[in-house]
């Protein structure tokens, strides 16, 4: 089992799934998009701005699950000393940051024609404005840092601090009284959205699910490359 | 029908924008991250071919580089 995440593997693997991924992500998006635009019904309170939700919500929702997975891998990195852990968190960061820069901008396109302005220094907003800062940090720390080694444990620290803004993220709309509205899809309890809004947002959730798939493994597979260009030059 | 779709009802100006934008950002990361690939890929089939015979006998055993190569521009020509 463990061989499977052996680089030399994995890299056999990457490059057969990369294009079946592709071409899956363009599929779904497409059908995301068809649900998102034309089919889906329009909100009986926000009329049609309701849709920036579908590209909203799963950015929101996806640079989170990428921000917490990387640091539990982070964690990972300090107890086991794994070098592939912080080869997959660098690989898994552009997409989560950007995603999460999605998830801004269209909340604040959103709030303009919902709240009647573009930003508020909300509890939600704020957290998930120190989600992208964290993310950026992250990325930063191993651009600036030249020794690999130092690198993984500086963006490690990095992950593993940010860890504490994701649970601020998800309940800030209960803890405090926030502009942003609560979670109307709840795994615990009855989601509040109708099954007419709830397939779209589903689809484009696992077309947005996809393409940071597709992100991760080419960025994962230059990073192996990378590597192995290194090791070429100590033949 | 379609100015239905493109207004729609007034909010057409942020849905519309808030599509676009995400749309140009997943392609702005793909083309750069597939870009970064590419230019990885190039500098290894470099490397690759600039390695004396023993080298390259060395580093043809393994694995890895095998795999690599296959998936270059070169050994598809």
């Amino acid at each position: 089992m463990i061989n499977y995440f052996n680089p030399n593997n994995t890299l056999k693997i990457i490059n057969k799934i990369q294009k079946f991924v592709f071409a899956l992500f363009i599929i779904v998006l497409l059908l995301g998009l068809v649900e998102a635009l034309v089919l889906s019904p329009e909100d009986y309170k926000q009329s049609d701005s309701v849709r920036i939700m579908y590209v909203h919500v799963p950015s929101a929702w996806i640079s989170l699950g990428i921000f917490s997975f990387i640091s539990i891998l982070s964690f990972g990195v300090f107890v086991f000393k794994n070098k592939n852990f912080s080869l997959i968190t660098k690989s898994l960061a552009p997409s989560g940051f950007v995603f999460s820069i999605i998830a801004l901008v269209t909340g604040s396109i959103w709030g303009k024609p919902t709240w009647g302005t573009w930003w508020a220094w909300d509890a939600r907003i704020t957290s998930m404005l120190l989600l992208s800062i964290f993310y950026l940090l992250f990325i930063t720390s191993w651009k600036i840092t030249t020794d690999t080694t130092k690198a993984e444990k500086v963006s490690s620290i990095i992950a593993i601090i940010g860890l504490i803004n994701i649970p601020v993220i998800k309940f800030s709309v209960e803890w405090w009284n926030t502009l942003h509205q609560p979670a109307s899809v709840k795994i615990l309890e009855e989601t509040t959205i109708h099954s007419s809004m709830l397939t779209p947002l589903a689809i484009m959730t696992a077309a947005f699910a996809l393409f940071s798939l597709l992100i991760f493994l080419m960025k994962y597979n230059t990073e192996l490359l990378k590597i192995k260009n290194k090791g070429l030059n100590r033949l | 029908m379609i100015s239905e779709l493109l207004n729609m009802n007034g909010y057409g100006v942020y849905v519309w924008s808030s599509f676009i934008f995400t749309l140009f950002s997943f392609s702005f990361l793909y083309a750069v991250v597939k870009l970064n690939l590419i230019k990885e890929k190039k500098k290894f089939e470099e490397n690759y071919k600039s390695l004396d015979e023993k080298k390259l006998a060395s580093a043809a055993k393994q694995k890895t580089y095998r795999e690599i190569l296959a998936n270059t521009s070169t050994s598809k020509v």
